[in-house]
């Protein structure tokens, strides 16, 4: 018997599982997909730490939001994933109804988010020079920050493997059940796993578990954002995330660099009836165009290098469920976890693993390992680092992702690690292999080569993502077998 | 550090030719670094022939282009590091690079020949809606895999964009067995060569569908098809109810090259926005002293013959820069594109320095019959080429002009070089 088992390995699942490393349990982490951070949430949103001003008061967002923000600092520099407190700004243009930054200030006063100021029209274009002429003024959020949200969740991930958490990946839950005092949950394979206390952290799942064992149901509706990507060239074009003032025509699209310097343009909000469609559309993209526009008047169209979209997992009552449903005792939900779920990922894991603990009785692990060591990140050494990085290990002289400075040896350990990398794109979500200006066309073929050398693969084996997402359909010279 | 008098960053055709060519000219103490583990440069995976009609007058395929460099190379004992990345270049021409073999170096360079060829622009670049699966290669991704790796990328095939690369990869995939279905431009022209057209495409009956686009790509993990949709020829929008379905389960895209100037821009020199190469005098010089650019990098070309023609002369201006025998200049007289000229080069010229011809490239904006190439110094006409049957996009145009007609003229202003069509 398993004391707990999480369902699901986004920022969520792997939030609740590095916190509970920290107590003497036996914990397991299934996911269905070959690697931690594959959902449309976790993998595809918009990489923001939230300041808290736009939940309604009141709410589990925003608790969790104002909570959750503070606890990257200690969280980032503990796992060494990147988080920047670039800072926010919601943008009021000509025309808008100022009025409406003073209402966000108010809401942010009654979450409890400090550091706030409306800030004027000369204010804001000191602040942010590249903002579009229509700009009038803004609400600056001195705690909004960005982060990378899959290298945060690996960056969990991996710490909570490192301090005795398990995880069983390409392990899909067909079932929870309850049976004498405990929870059973069935695999699709038919295995059938017991556990004293389930997490429901199944993100665009977590209804369909929750439903099976509460009477309090709900629905996951799937909302889909599609964005656009700028090059890093144009890193330094804004200083702070770029929120536009919501109207009645809706709630505006944000400019934001990440971490890695990509400046995105997005989200839209579209709701879509199937809960995998991370497709991107010609209107979509049109309409983040048209708004981003707005906040930054000469987008630099031809410095585009990608476009994606992601889903996020928007509960039907509108708020989070955080806790046990009063009908499904040892039943946990972190559940229907949409923006500001990221910022709120810390804070809902703290009090997950603080009721499991309770009712547990589960006592701290005294040699609990904090750190976390992240990849060699060849880009950002200086030369005397690269050069002793080199000597230490040739491999890390050896350039694989010419756009973005990734190095065969960050590759390699990439793939090394616990949860290593299995597929093209764990490989670029833990390295960046693939995601610069030339979007893979001159890294494919080696990234390929090394996983092969690494996982003793035939080239056709390796996929983009796993499942029927191979690259190679096989050798050259076979055409009479088709 | 190191010091180095001509140290050329790309062993492709261009950083080759200009070794030679600079060595030629009597500079022994040079380096070629080439961030592949073999010299040759793209070449390598070119293995189709047409090459080298123009510069040794027979055809070879790309690596027996790219060995005859090779071996003058090594004849001339021309020092090179290969798998070595260049990580920067400063404004002082100090060049810092990485290889498994040295490590860390750092080089101080009298003069640098920039010869880093282009990259493919991606999808993301053209921002096509659909999904995000496997299938959608760059057709020169595509070409590696199948030519140096030995892997096939796919089955049944459509090719967006009609580059050459694109169609040298419909041949290509045809010979493999692949079912190639159609190659799909959004242009009323091919940007490709017209031979690639008739040898890659015509001869295995691959329909070649201009004005149309790719809206659609379609397969969650995997592509299973893609919808296809005739355009606007003004606006460039797809047409509503033009959409068509085909079935693949490869897209190859074959939409344009881009100059790799990363590091170029890194050193402080200029581009030229419609090369999206450095500006360069007739010597190729850039506008920071001592830095020179030949080849893809500078301007996208159709020909390698070209390339390694450019590069020659620039690798041998780069000796004669680090000989002192290049005199101080003045700004030079810039050079404009005129009507139906797109991604002239060199932008600039210094009259009063002029020894050799002058050779213009550039690729006309639009597909042209009978059009001349007329050169104007400060508006008025200088010279008048003869007419072309026909010139395109597609292929390079060219114009080689007397220095003496710069020189008689005194002071300029500005040359202008445009196309004269016939009414």
């Amino acid at each position: 018997m398993r004391d707990v088992i999480i369902i699901g390995a986004g920022v969520i699942g792997c939030s609740i599982a590095r916190e509970l490393a920290k107590r003497e349990l036996d914990v397991l982490v299934l996911e269905r997909k070959d690697d931690v951070a594959t959902g449309g949430c976790t993998k595809a949103n918009t990489a923001i730490v939230h300041a808290g001003y736009d939940a309604k008061p009141g709410t589990k967002k925003a608790y969790y939001n104002v909570r959750g923000n503070p606890m990257f600092d200690q969280l980032a520099a503990d796992l060494e994933f990147p988080f920047i407190r670039n800072t926010s700004l919601v943008v009021a243009f000509e025309g808008d109804d100022l009025q409406g930054l003073y209402d966000l200030f108010t809401r942010g006063v009654k979450n409890g988010v400090p550091d706030m100021q409306i800030i004027d029209e000369t204010t804001l274009r000191k602040l942010e020079p590249n903002i579009g002429t229509k700009a009038r003024a803004a609400l600056r959020l001195g705690t909004g920050g960005i982060v990378c949200p899959y290298e945060m969740t690996i960056a969990l991930a991996e710490n909570a493997v490192e301090n005795g958490v398990e995880f069983r990946l390409l392990t899909q839950v067909e079932s929870v059940r309850p049976e004498d005092g405990h929870w059973v949950v069935k695999l699709a394979s038919g295995e059938e796993l017991k556990t004293r206390i389930v997490v429901n952290a199944a993100g665009m799942y977590s209804d369909v578990f929750n439903n099976m064992i509460s009477s309090h149901k709900f629905e996951i509706l799937p909302r889909r954002g599609e964005y656009y990507m700028v090059d890093k060239t144009f890193k330094d074009a804004f200083n702070a995330t770029i929120f536009q003032l919501p109207t009645d025509k809706g709630k505006g699209i944000l400019v934001s660099r990440t971490v890695d310097g990509t400046v995105l343009l997005g989200p839209t909000a579209n709701d879509i009836d199937d809960k995998e469609d991370t497709r991107t559309t010609a209107a979509g993209l049109a309409e983040v165009l048209e708004h981003a526009s707005m906040t930054w008047n000469n987008i630099p169209t031809r410095n585009f290098i990608g476009t994606f979209a992601g889903i996020r997992p928007r509960p039907s009552n509108g708020d989070f469920w955080v806790g046990e449903p009063d009908d499904a005792p040892n039943f946990f939900n972190a559940a229907g976890i949409e923006s500001p779920g990221l910022t709120s990922a810390p804070a809902i894991a703290e009090d997950i693993a603080k009721w499991i603990t309770e009712r547990l009785n589960a006592k701290m692990k005294e040699n609990f390992n904090p750190k976390r060591k992240a990849i060699p990140k060849f880009r950002e050494l200086s030369n005397e680092e690269r050069a002793e990085l080199i000597a230490k290990d040739p491999a890390y002289g050896r350039i694989v992702c010419r756009c973005e400075t990734v190095t065969e040896g960050e590759i390699r350990e990439a793939i090394r690690r616990p949860l290593g990398a299995r597929n093209l794109d764990a490989v670029k979500r833990r390295t960046r292999a693939g995601m610069g200006r030339c979007q893979a066309g001159f890294c494919t073929p080696r990234v390929v080569a090394i996983l092969c050398d690494e996982l003793g693969l035939d080239p056709t084996e390796v996929t983009k993502f796993g499942g029927e997402s191979a690259l190679l359909t096989g050798r050259i010279g076979n055409r009479k077998e088709d | 550090m190191r010091e180095i008098d001509v140290l050329i960053i790309g062993g492709g055709p261009a950083g080759l030719a200009a070794a030679v060519a600079a060595k030629k000219a009597g500079i022994d103490n040079l380096l070629i670094l080439e961030r592949e583990e073999h010299l040759g440069g793209i070449l390598r995976q070119c293995i189709h022939n047409g090459f080298g009609l123009q510069a040794f007058g027979e055809e070879l395929t790309g690596p027996e282009y790219a060995q005859r460099y090779i071996d003058m190379v090594e004849e001339l004992k021309i020092p090179y590091q290969c798998e070595t990345m260049v990580l920067s270049v400063s404004n002082d021409k100090v060049v810092t690079s990485i290889n498994p073999k040295e490590g860390l170096q750092q080089f101080k360079a009298k003069a640098i020949v920039l010869a880093m060829g282009c990259r493919e622009r991606p999808r993301g670049a053209l921002g096509i809606p659909g999904w995000r699966c496997a299938g959608i290669f760059s057709a020169g991704t595509a070409q590696r895999f199948v030519n140096l790796e030995g892997y096939m990328p796919g089955k049944k095939v459509v090719i967006l964009g009609s580059g050459d690369i694109g169609l040298i990869m419909a041949r290509r995939m045809t010979f493999e067995g692949c079912e190639v279905k159609a190659c799909v431009e959004l242009m009323p022209f091919s940007s490709g060569l017209k031979r690639n057209i008739v040898q890659c495409l015509d001869d295995y009956n691959i329909p070649l569908l201009l004005n149309h686009t790719v809206v659609d790509i379609h397969g969650k993990d995997r592509v299973t098809g893609v919808t296809i949709a005739e355009v606007d020829r003004q606006t460039k929008k797809p047409i509503p109810g033009t959409e068509q379905y085909i079935e693949c389960d490869t897209l190859l895209l074959s939409v344009g090259l881009i100059p790799e100037n990363e590091l170029s821009v890194g050193a402080g020199v200029s581009l030229a926005r419609s090369t999206q190469g450095p500006v360069v005098d007739e010597t190729y010089q850039t506008n920071v002293e001592g830095i020179f650019a030949a080849g893809n990098v500078l301007h996208v070309h159709d020909l390698v013959d070209f390339v390694s023609e450019e590069a020659a002369r620039a690798g041998e201006a780069a000796a004669k820069f680090v000989k002192g025998s290049i005199a101080k200049k003045s700004d030079g007289v810039p050079v404009e594109e005129g009507f139906g000229v797109n991604g002239i080069v060199p932008q600039i010229i210094h009259p009063e320095l002029l020894t050799e011809p002058v050779k213009f490239m550039f690729r006309p904006r639009d597909v042209y019959k009978g059009a001349r190439i007329c050169v104007d110094i400060d508006g008025e006409e200088v010279l008048r080429g003869k007419p072309h049957m026909i010139m395109a996009p597609g292929e390079m145009a060219s114009l080689s002009v007397d220095p003496e007609l710069f020189k008689k003229k005194g002071d300029i202003g500005k040359v202008t070089v445009r196309l004269e069509v016939r009414a």
